[in-house]
Order: structure tokens, then C-alpha cells, then sequence
């Protein structure tokens, strides 16, 4: 164990309308065993012991499973460790020392709500417009009828993995939503059970999505910030459904 | 008070068939005459704000998350059990329904879990037709793993992300519902209290986490799918907003908490590395599928572990329990593990873990196979011990992680105030005093998609024509005015100590009175402490902010306050049952092989608490437990 000693420069922001400022935080005495979100937590202690506000951030489970979590740490999403969300990121990957710039998400589609918390509700909206097989309760068939190869459950379970965290957003420059769009797409496009609805679903959600978001040119970062890892190639297969719907969608469905 | 588990006449296997047809029925044209309020979007709360959703009744659903995925049945990895028999191994529904009576130490009603067996089978139907990328052979059928407590290999599991891939499938199937308009979603809102009028539940009162605004939601029925309160130990696997508010606000309004002492302990977490410590994380009880637990046989044996030979090493489940070995019951491998490191024979700098060893599966299987079964588990272990387990054992250590007891309910879910129903981890029905690994995803889905969806229009067909209470009656408004009077309250009294320097002392106070193994001393004094702290945090609580704005703070100060009374209630459960059982053992009885030691002539019920206004004298009741199918007997895994 080694201990730290670090200069936080985090964003403040009272509440959304609000104009927002970086406040600088020394936060002597870190244990590098600590997680980035305990280390906040010890800066939050210490600031309530103070009699100030504590710093507002998201998150739950800690395990990178739930997406809850955010956070710009200088400059990249989920911090400095690739496949990592912040909550599994640890202070063993900072120098004793170091400055941390610590931002919300920025992105128009997320709007801070205070400090480091957004409002990522608009991926909900995308979900609900399509990101999912209509099978109400009660009707399914037996599990096993459909064989999956497993190639293709595999492939599905990649693009399933996406925890909604936004992090493809805040690393895209023009904050496209396109990674975490086609990892539901694709998720349920490879499917068997998804077939029915594979064209009205990536026409509603890609619809959907720019309705809120920013439009993606390939940069790649999304891929490159995203804990879970999931590959663009997702999103070519989702454009590549997305052309076919303009033309399946139509009168033309009947007939296929 | 009385406790009327309503349990349907006929043989066990018939009881659940025969319900269905009896139950009064609302038609599908009547249904959207009626509001339905579900709090909670985890599977059970979400699954079943679907269904009901789907069925045509207009649903409420309200989460304090920003989303409907996050809630914590989304850390779940390992899978969920279901008697499909699809390996032709001898499993059945009775025979899931005998292993989950056993596991669960004879202490939970048998109608319930037989009733859940059943539904197992169609939960795998329902999640494959919704898109679950469960794990699949190569022939495209699915697979199944093993897990604790069980001869048979019947757990459906995707990656080590089964409860993720399973949350998604209900917020997509509840994300429908929501944009087709059946149920009005409420994000980042809190249940504050629940409102009980003429004996009868008549909706809830919230605070939005944004603004602090109070308000009043009214229904002809509410559903608690609030979860567990493992977070009263602080330290625990639960996720950091995992608390037990909304329970025990119903539980104040008349609701009896059921059997609170029986809480689980994890035997696989990552052992504890310092006081700063937020929360502990679990390493999947699948891992002992090919795992190895041991500690060194010298408590003083310094070297690191692949120079210890084999014949220094104890393998002491494989040892104890040879049938089972390193896949006994979480409540058995616990207590294993705990007393070898009181022996000293604990590993790791603060010597508080044990090893699970993977070098013997990496070698007959190779590390390919290793990675594709557990590939980010193991990766989850090296980011937060920066040891890799290919490379060296893990180090583990038991952790709470699950709670048994909850909100008393009757075979509909219902608990004592009618109209109040209680689903997945909140309620206390189905697991007895220990629940099997991959048990608990199982228990929320069949709760949310298959039993309340059918039980519930049993309450609801004689109210055609009524409308809900209106959310101005006098009752909702002096709820109102109670929340906002506690969280302005905290913000007044402007002491020195966080939230959490409390929450943290009282879960220490917990863990080590009220954890692993009980005494009536130790229960004693952590019942004469916890009062005390918690007049101290009455005294000198200091939450800084505003209640007009998002506070984290201040959430979490409503939260520790209801942990302190959940607390007492949970000791004092544990103190009045002089038995062994399950997650609840006493010290004072064991068998002279340290095993659990059940009194079944004196225990065999379930003890439900009764608020009396008065935290530390609440009324106690009982419902005696009637075993007709399954024989009471000594619960052995050797």
C-alpha cells in the first residue's frame, strides 16, 4: 500500500441552468487500494466534516455491471484504463502527486443535473421505441425448440453486454449515440426471436436516436472508451439493417 | 394480528393448478379500470409492472434510479435454476422443490417453493423468447453448470452476466409497455412512506431525489420489489443504494416483517483490505464449479501458495463434506471458512480470506476454457487486487449478501395490509432460513411474471367501480407533511458525524454481534448499543446541502435512520430463535461436529414482527411451518 497525495480539480455545477466552475480539492493521504469512487467518498467524508456540500456523482453497484457510474477523468471516459468502468478503476493507476480533472459527461443529449450527475433519459427513449422483442408474458414456446449456433448466441452476447452507461457518447466528438444503438440492434438482430421485428426495430431506434443525438463519422473513440469493449462493428451491422429497412419497411415487406 | 397464509387446499403439486382456476378474474375490458402502483424496477418489480402492463392495467412503476436496467438483480452473475431436466440427470420439478426446502434448512413454506419449482421452467421460456443470450452448446441448445447445494446441473447462465441479461430482458419488455403508454414510468424517485387507509393500502408518498418535492401516488393495489437489507452491515455485496426503507415504511403502517435474521453470507468475496472500504464484491458462486477452496494446514505457514505442497494444504470442504465438497450450501461454506481463519489459518496481509484455487481445472481443462467460463470474473478479480487468478489463487471471504426474512406475505404475495403486496427479495417467502445459489434470480422473475400477475386480480375483481383513494385525503396529507417534517429534520440537526460514519458503525455493530454466529451475549449488547447510536445520530447527525436539490447526503440519512430500527428488529429475531438454522447460527447450538443445530419441535415457524410503535418491543407472531411433502430432517451434505 502507498499512499497519495492528489490535487482534484472537479466540476461544480448547483443545477442544471446553472453556470458551472472546476473547484480544486487537495485530497492528502490516499490509499492506492482504493477504487476511485471510495477515494471520492473520502473527499465527500471530509467536505461534510467541513460543513460543504458534498460532491454529487452517480452510482451504485461498484462492480461495472450496472452503468450507473460516469465521469470524465482528464479528459477520458471512465478514466485512464481501457475495459474498465470508473467504479472498478483503482488509485494504483495514478502517480502520487498527479492532478485529476474530473468532469460529468459532456454531451447535449445529457444534461448535467448537478456536479458530475447527467440526465442520460434519452437512452431510455431509444429502448422504448424498439429496443426489444415483443413476446408478452406467457406465450413462449419451449427454450430449447429454436436451436441458437452458438457462434451466433455469442455474437448477440457481445453486443448484449453494453451496460448504458453513455461513455461511447461522452467520447464521441459529435456525441453520436451510435455504439450504444447498435449494441441493442444487434444484440436482438442476431437473433433468431428477433427476426419479426428486425426492420421496424433499427428504423424506430436509429430514428430515434436522432431525434437526441449527434450523427457518428467514424472516429471510433466510442469503442475506445466503452468498459465493455464492444466493437464498431456492431454499428456497421446495425447501418447495414438500417438501409434495408428503408426499403423492407415499405410495401415491399409483404413480399419478402 | 393474524397470519393466514391462505394456502390452497390438494396434494402440493395440485395446489398451484387449483389456485389458478378458484382465483376471482378481472376481464381484460375491466382492467384498465384499475391502477396498480409497483415500486421497484429490479426483475421482480419490473416483470411485473410488464405483465400487469401488458394485461391491460394501468400501472405506475417508480425507481429510484435514473433508469429501469440499474437496479442491483443486475450484479447477479452466476445464473438462475430452472428443473428443465434438459441434461436428463434425474432433475424435476419436485426435485428442485425438495433440494430449495432442504437448502433452505426446512424453514420456508412448501406451497410457495413448490410453486416456484413450477414456474422455474416457464421463467427459461419467457427470458429465451425475449432476446437472453443465455449460453448455448454447439449444437445451439442450451447449457447448464452446477451449483451449491444441488446434484444436478440445472442453472441457465449467460456469461457471469446472467442477472444483467436477465434485467434487460424485463426493462425491454417494461421499456415497451412504457412507450406504448400501459405504464407511467417514475425515475429518481423514492418511496417515502406508504398510506394506509380503512385498513387497506391506498397508495404511496414519494420525494423526488431532483427537487426534494413530495408527493402522493394513489391505487386500488401497491407492490413493494424494493429488494434486500443486507446494506444495515454497511459492508456487504449489495449495491450502495440498496436500503430497506420502503419495507420498513409498510412495515410501520402494518405490515409484519417476517423471519429478519435469517441473512445470508456469501462464502466467495473479495476479503475486506482497509477501513475506507465502500462495499464488498462477490466473486460468483459458479467459480467453485471448478474452483478449489483451502488454507494451509499451519496457521504460521508464510510462503506464498504455490510453494506450499499439497500435503501442507487442507482442502476442508472436500474434507467435511465429501458428497459436495467445495459446492456445499453458501451458509455451510461460510462458517467453513470462518473457522479456519479464527483458527489463524486465514491468507492474504490481513489474513481474513482462504484460497479458491483454479491451477488444478486450469491444468486437466487448459486456460481457454478457464477464460471463456469465467474470463471476467477473473479479470474483475485482478482489477481489484492486481493479482491475477491464472497465475495464483484467489483469496475469498464470506460477506453478506442476500436476506432470507422480508415483508411477511400469504400465498398471493399479500402481505398483512391488504392491497400491500410484497415480490423478489423484499418478501421473505420462498428461501427459508438459506437460499441456494442462482435461487434468487429465479424467485423475483416468477414472482413478477407468473404469481402476481395471477394473484393480484384476486384483490382487485370485487373492487370494480371504485376509484382509488384521492391522493387529498387526510391520510396522504399528514404522510405528506410527516416526510417532509423527517427530511427537514435531518437538515436541522446540524451535529458532527455523516451519515455514513454512523451507517458504518452500526453495520460493525452488526457484523460482529449479529454476522456469522450469534450469542445470546453478543445479541444482547448489540441490542443495548444500537439504540444508543441511534439517539446519538438523532442528536448529532450533520447533513449539509439543501432539501430543494439533489442531496445525496440527506437520501442516505433517511436510510441509515431506518437501518438503525431494522436492526434492532433483526437482533432481536436472532436473539428469540434458540435454534441453529440455515444463515442464523447460534453458538450456544451446534452439534459436537460444529454443525447447525435446528429445534424443530420449538422452531418450526416463522416469526413475524409487529410494529408497536416502540423499535426495540415489537410484537412477536408465529406461523407454524406444516411439512406434508417433505421430511423434516437433518441436513446433511457429507
Amino acid at each position: 500500500m502507498t499512499e497519495l497525495s492528489l490535487t482534484l480539480k472537479i466540476w461544480r455545477q448547483a443545477g442544471p441552468d446553472q453556470p458551472g466552475a472546476f473547484d480544486t480539492i487537495a485530497a492528502p493521504g490516499i490509499n492506492d487500494e482504493m477504487s476511485f469512487l471510495e477515494m471520492l467518498d473520502v473527499v465527500n467524508e471530509r467536505l461534510i466534516n467541513e460543513g460543504k456540500d458534498a460532491v454529487v456523482f452517480d452510482h451504485d453497484c461498484r462492480e461495472g455491471i450496472c452503468g450507473t457510474c460516469s465521469l470524465m477523468i482528464n479528459g477520458q471516459a471512465h478514466g485512464p484504463q481501457k475495459g474498465t468502468a470508473t467504479c472498478q478503476l483503482h488509485m494504483r493507476k495514478f502517480a502520487d502527486g498527479q492532478e485529476i480533472v474530473i468532469e460529468p459527461w459532456r454531451a447535449t443529449a445529457f444534461p448535467v443535473i448537478k456536479d458530475l450527475m447527467v440526465d442520460r433519459s434519452t437512452f431510455d427513449r431509444i429502448v422504448e421505441s424498439g429496443g426489444y422483442i415483443t413476446a408478452e408474458t406467457g406465450g413462449a414456446s419451449d427454450a430449447n425448440l429454436t436451436p441458437i449456433p452458438k457462434p451466433v448466441a455469442e455474437a448477440a452476447m457481445d453486443a448484449a453486454a453494453c451496460i448504458g452507461c453513455g461513455a461511447c457518447v461522452a467520447a464521441c466528438p459529435n456525441s453520436a449515440a451510435n455504439l450504444f444503438t447498435a449494441a441493442k440492434v444487434s444484440h436482438l438482430n442476431l437473433l433468431p426471436q428477433g427476426q419479426a421485428e428486425r426492420f421496424s426495430r433499427v428504423e424506430a431506434m436509429v430514428d430515434t436516436m436522432e431525434d437526441f443525438f449527434g450523427s457518428c463519422t467514424n472516429h471510433g473513440e466510442c469503442q475506445e472508451a466503452c468498459p465493455k469493449e464492444i466493437s464498431i462493428d456492431f454499428i456497421a451491422m446495425m447501418n447495414k439493417d438500417y438501409l434495408k429497412s428503408k426499403f423492407k419497411n415499405r410495401r415491399t415487406l409483404s413480399r419478402t | 394480528m393474524e397470519l393466514d397464509a391462505k394456502v390452497p387446499d390438494g396434494p402440493v403439486a395440485e395446489k398451484w393448478t387449483n389456485y389458478k382456476f378458484d382465483r376471482k378474474l378481472v376481464n381484460p375490458s375491466n382492467r384498465r379500470k384499475y391502477d396498480i402502483i409497483v415500486v421497484g424496477t429490479g426483475l421482480a418489480g419490473g416483470a411485473a409492472a410488464a405483465t400487469l402492463g401488458e394485461q391491460g392495467y394501468r400501472v405506475k412503476a417508480f425507481t429510484f434510479h435514473d433508469s429501469a436496467r440499474r437496479a442491483h438483480s443486475i450484479a447477479a452473475q452466476g445464473g438462475i435454476n430452472a428443473a428443465k431436466n434438459y441434461k436428463g440427470d434425474g432433475d424435476s420439478v419436485h426435485r428442485l422443490f425438495y433440494d430449495t426446502v432442504k437448502g433452505g434448512d426446512f424453514r420456508s413454506r412448501e406451497a410457495n417453493v413448490y410453486r416456484l419449482a413450477e414456474e422455474s421452467v416457464r421463467i427459461i421460456d419467457q427470458a429465451t423468447a425475449q432476446g437472453v443470450p443465455f449460453a448455448r452448446e454447439y449444437g445451439g441448445l442450451l447449457d447448464n453448470r452446477s451449483f451449491g447445494g444441488a446434484q444436478v446441473s440445472r442453472t441457465f447462465y449467460a456469461r457471469g452476466q446472467t442477472g444483467q441479461q436477465l434485467l434487460l430482458g424485463v426493462y425491454q419488455q417494461l421499456a415497451r409497455q412504457v412507450g406504448l403508454g400501459n405504464v407511467e414510468l417514475h425515475n429518481r424517485t423514492e418511496l417515502v412512506d406508504v398510506v394506509v387507509v380503512d385498513g387497506r393500502a391506498a397508495g404511496i408518498v414519494v420525494r423526488d431525489l431532483l427537487t426534494g418535492e413530495i408527493s402522493s401516488h394513489s391505487a386500488h393495489a401497491v407492490v413493494l420489489a424494493t429488494g434486500g437489507y443486507s446494506n444495515a452491515f454497511f459492508l456487504s455485496t449489495n449495491a450502495m443504494a440498496c436500503n430497506v426503507t420502503a419495507a420498513w415504511r409498510a412495515h410501520r403502517k402494518g405490515a409484519a416483517f417476517a423471519n429478519p435474521c435469517y441473512t445470508q453470507i456469501h462464502p466467495t468475496c473479495i476479503p475486506q483490505s482497509d477501513d475506507f472500504q465502500s462495499k464488498l464484491t462477490l466473486m460468483s458462486e459458479s467459480l467453485r464449479n471448478d474452483g478449489r477452496i483451502w488454507c494451509p494446514k499451519d496457521p504460521d505457514d508464510a510462503r506464498p501458495p504455490e510453494q506450499i505442497p499439497e500435503d501442507d494444504r487442507d482442502y476442508y470442504l472436500e474434507r467435511r463434506y465429501p458428497s459436495f465438497g467445495n459446492l456445499a450450501p453458501r451458509d455451510i461454506a461460510s462458517r467453513a471458512a470462518k473457522i479456519v481463519v479464527d483458527e489463524g489459518k486465514g491468507v492474504g496481509p490481513l489474513k481474513n480470506g482462504v484460497y479458491l484455487d483454479f491451477a488444478d481445472a486450469i491444468g486437466r481443462l487448459g486456460e481457454a476454457t478457464i477464460t471463456e467460463r469465467y474470463g471476467n470474473l477473473f479479470e474483475m478479480y485482478e482489477r481489484i487486487t492486481d493479482e491475477s487468478p491464472y497465475r495464483q489463487p484467489m483469496r475469498i471471504y464470506p460477506a453478506l449478501h442476500y436476506t432470507m426474512g422480508g415483508l411477511w406475505v400469504d400465498y398471493e404475495l399479500m402481505t398483512t395490509v391488504p392491497g400491500l403486496y410484497a415480490a423478489g427479495e423484499a418478501n421473505f417467502s420462498d428461501h427459508g432460513a438459506n437460499r441456494l445459489g442462482a435461487s434468487a434470480l429465479m424467485q423475483g422473475l416468477a414472482d413478477g411474471y407468473f404469481v402476481l400477475p395471477n394473484t393480484i386480480s384476486n384483490y382487485l375483481a370485487p373492487q370494480l367501480g371504485t376509484r382509488p383513494v384521492p391522493t387529498d385525503h387526510p391520510e396522504f396529507a399528514a404522510a405528506e407533511l410527516a416526510a417532509r417534517e423527517r427530511f427537514d429534520g435531518y437538515l436541522a440537526i446540524g451535529g458532527t458525524r455523516s451519515p455514513d460514519s454512523f451507517h458504518q458503525e452500526l453495520g460493525k455493530i452488526m457484523w460482529d454481534y449479529c454476522g456469522m454466529e450469534r450469542t445470546r451475549q453478543g445479541l444482547e449488547k448489540a441490542l443495548s448499543e444500537i439504540p444508543a447510536l441511534h439517539e446519538e445520530f438523532r442528536k448529532d447527525l450533520l447533513v449539509t446541502g439543501s432539501g430543494r436539490d439533489t442531496n445525496q447526503t440527506l437520501e442516505k440519512a433517511g436510510r441509515v435512520d431506518d437501518f438503525f430500527e431494522l436492526a434492532q428488529v433483526t437482533c432481536l429475531d436472532a436473539l428469540t430463535r434458540e435454534e441453529s438454522c440455515g444463515g442464523h447460527f447460534r453458538a450456544e447450538h451446534q452439534t459436537d461436529e460444529g454443525e447447525a443445530e435446528r429445534d424443530d419441535e420449538h422452531f418450526a415457524h416463522v416469526a413475524a414482527w409487529e410494529w408497536t410503535g416502540d423499535p426495540a418491543a415489537p410484537t412477536r407472531h408465529v406461523e407454524p411451518l406444516e411439512f406434508e411433502s417433505v421430511a423434516l430432517a437433518v441436513r446433511s451434505y457429507k
